[in-house]
């Protein structure tokens, strides 16, 4: 009488069974993974082995660096050579550390990146949204500007400071900046703004809204990551630039990096390795803390941001 | 009637490529028009132009009787439905549809007045505070409409409002669509690429192909006496039955003969004489057709393939070398291989010259 009732087997058993049944189960531990994971880990390390070397050097005294094991953690850990870098290192005549240059570059990158992005993202709207006859060529001028080398270049803008007066000045760097992150801020701006709707700007003109309104009201507040992946370009590529910090300032108002060449390369007296590799730190860390902060902001801006040209 | 809308010699030229050349149209006050075409055929570009989005390359638009053709968007008394909604995704509903009243410096108590007018309208009281990414598909488009409405205009203009969503909403807004007309009494200009839609909505159609209006006229005729073959073969679905032949005289009366078989033109209402020996194609709908029927001259046929479509039932009949295409009702089956007799209703089928492809 009782096994004549035969019950549905209860999934649990066929789970346990033989009988493929719902998701296929995954090995953590596969030769696929080891493989993978393996690599990446080995990849990693062989990137972080500097930075830590760095690190720990900073940390070392002079005497213990001379013991020459550059890979063994401090056996005393001073941070003496970090006050050096930042407060008393000196570079020329000046003895105040990297502090002055920090300022300065400060100074150089907080202008040139509001003013580009501004001027930029404008360009950018206008360019994608009220086509004017020529916005074609215009675009193709802005583009092929991005391709020339820069050195092509440095001459000619040093006499038009020169002429203009502000040669060796601050303002003159900012506007140095300012004009050669037009070209790939534009092509930026001008993709992310061509892949947001047409119809949603039709919509805007429809409602009465002008130049300025569509921008201020419609385009800037979705367009969030464009402008943050605009502002991790310039602040990191501002503030790591070397070659016109070093051409179009004095010493008095070189950016971080001058400053930091020249207080690794200075040929006088000891090589004082550990504070040339803290000094080395402090200047990577702004571009380094930007990245972290908005990384993931970044990517999600690069990738909305590329897929229309 | 009174034109509401009437476009002059209106041409668009990108480049070499003219998408639009001198075309006219007038629009009666009131009127529902629909362009209707496939895609690339320059409906949407003439919407555009009528918006003021688009700058003609030559013409005139008269918006109630005013020249609009130099004239801004928001100034020419339009208000504009898109396929992708294109509600501002960062505002709420209310601001959405308040944006273009407060652009346009309009009081406050003014502009919350018009927004409880058009929410009571379309019913999307409980959406006001919501943003549109929290809106389903429907609720956007209705809202869509909404900002249309607020701006209190004279013409409407719908750019494949319904494309976007899915069957069921779409007969559902269609509906919803045709009796805010009823109630407004606006004109509206819709484009669509849906020839059901077109048929149900519009006072008037206008069937456009490569930037050239086909014919323009009320659904009806444009159904039963389609100017010419493209008309004829984009409307209708299944589509017309094509058959080419030529008109033969049998007793001193025209028939249009096909393979050794003739079919008399009785009841056809001809523009022309139909001389005999011209070549011809025969345009008959699948409902125009009876099987088994009482008719006085039949054909004999074998049924090929049924479709049955619950509602009715579509046969895929071979008939003197063509395969015809022919709706009975849902209730009567035909297994493949049967032999039925068909007579066609002349009445209501089209003749069309072979190499014109106009209507005779």
């Amino acid at each position: 009488m009782s096994d004549s009732v035969t019950l549905p087997a209860p999934a649990a058993t066929a789970r346990a069974g033989a009988e493929p049944w719902g998701a296929k189960p995954r090995r953590a531990l596969s030769g696929r993974n080891i493989m993978l994971y393996g690599t990446l880990l080995v990849a990693a390390l062989y990137y972080l082995l500097p930075l830590y070397v760095m690190i720990v050097t900073s940390l070392k005294g002079m005497p213990e660096i001379r013991l020459g094991n550059i890979f063994s953690p401090p056996l005393e850990i001073t941070f003496e050579p970090w006050a050096k870098a930042w407060a008393s290192a000196c570079t020329g005549l000046n003895c105040d550390g990297l502090s002055r240059g920090f300022w300065n570059s400060v100074r150089i990158t907080v202008p040139s990146t509001l003013i580009s992005i501004l001027v930029a993202s404008v360009n950018g709207y206008a360019l994608a949204n009220w086509k004017f006859r020529g916005a074609d060529i215009f675009f193709t001028i802005l583009i092929v500007g991005a391709f020339i080398p820069y050195q092509v270049m440095i001459y000619p803008i040093v006499i038009v400071l020169r002429e203009m007066g502000i040669y060796g000045t601050l303002t003159g760097l900012v506007i140095v900046h300012t004009i050669f992150g037009m070209p790939i801020l534009t092509l930026l701006f001008r993709n992310y703004f061509s892949a947001l709707p047409e119809e949603l700007f039709k919509a805007a003109r429809i409602d009465g809204a002008g130049f300025w309104q569509i921008y201020l009201r419609i385009m800037l507040p979705m367009s969030l990551p464009i402008f943050v992946v605009a502002m991790i370009l310039q602040i990191t590529g501002i503030w790591n630039d070397f070659l016109f910090g070093v051409v179009f300032t004095r010493p008095e108002v070189y950016p971080m990096t001058v400053q930091l060449n020249n207080i690794v390369n200075s040929v006088q007296g000891v090589k004082e390795y550990n504070v040339n590799m803290a000094a080395t730190l402090l200047t990577g860390a702004v571009p380094l803390i930007v990245y972290f902060v908005s990384g993931r902001l970044f990517v999600r801006g690069i990738a909305a941001g590329a897929v229309k040209g | 009637m009174q034109n509401s809308v009437s476009i002059k010699d209106l041409s668009l030229s990108f480049g070499a490529v003219n998408v639009l050349e001198n075309l006219n149209l007038d629009i009666g006050d009131g009127e529902f028009l629909v362009l209707l075409g496939s895609s690339g055929c320059g409906k949407s570009t003439l919407l555009n132009c009528i918006a003021g989005l688009l700058e003609p390359t030559g013409g005139q638009i008269f918006i109630k009787n005013r020249n609009v053709t130099w004239e801004e968007p928001k100034d020419r008394g339009i208000g504009m439905v898109f396929q992708s909604y294109a509600l501002y995704p960062q505002m709420t509903v209310e601001k959405n549809l308040s944006f273009g009243l407060q652009v346009a410096k309009m009081p406050r108590p003014e502009i919350d007045k018009r927004i409880a007018r058009a929410t009571e309208i379309l019913q999307i009281g409980p959406l006001l505070k919501r943003k549109p990414s929290e809106l389903s598909g429907g609720q956007r488009q209705r809202v869509a409409i909404g900002r249309a409405l607020v701006r209190d205009v004279d013409v409407f203009l719908f750019d494949e409002p319904l494309s976007n969503l899915d069957a069921k909403l779409r007969s559902e807004l269609r509906v919803e669509i045709k009796r805010l007309h009823q109630s407004l009494r606006n004109t509206m200009i819709y484009v669509t690429h849906d020839q059901i839609e077109a048929l149900t909505l519009a006072d008037r159609i206008a069937i456009m192909k490569s930037g050239v209006i086909q014919q323009l006229a009320d659904p009806n005729t444009i159904y039963n006496a389609p100017r010419n073959m493209f008309v004829a073969g984009f409307i209708g679905s299944p589509s017309m039955n094509f058959l080419r032949g030529e008109i033969a005289g049998r007793d001193g009366r025209p028939v249009f003969t096909t393979n050794g078989v003739d079919f008399a033109l009785d009841g056809y209402d001809a523009a022309e004489t139909l001389r005999p020996g011209r070549k011809v194609v025969l345009g008959v709908r699948p409902e125009h057709v009876s099987v088994n029927g009482e008719g006085a001259e039949t054909h004999q046929a074998t049924v090929d393939i049924e479709e049955p479509m619950g509602a009715d039932n579509l046969l895929w009949l071979k008939h003197a070398g063509h395969t015809l295409s022919v709706r009975v009702g849902g209730a009567r089956r035909f297994a493949p291989g049967t032999a039925v007799k068909l007579s066609f209703d002349m009445g209501l089928a089209s003749l069309f010259d072979a190499e014109t492809e106009e209507r005779i």
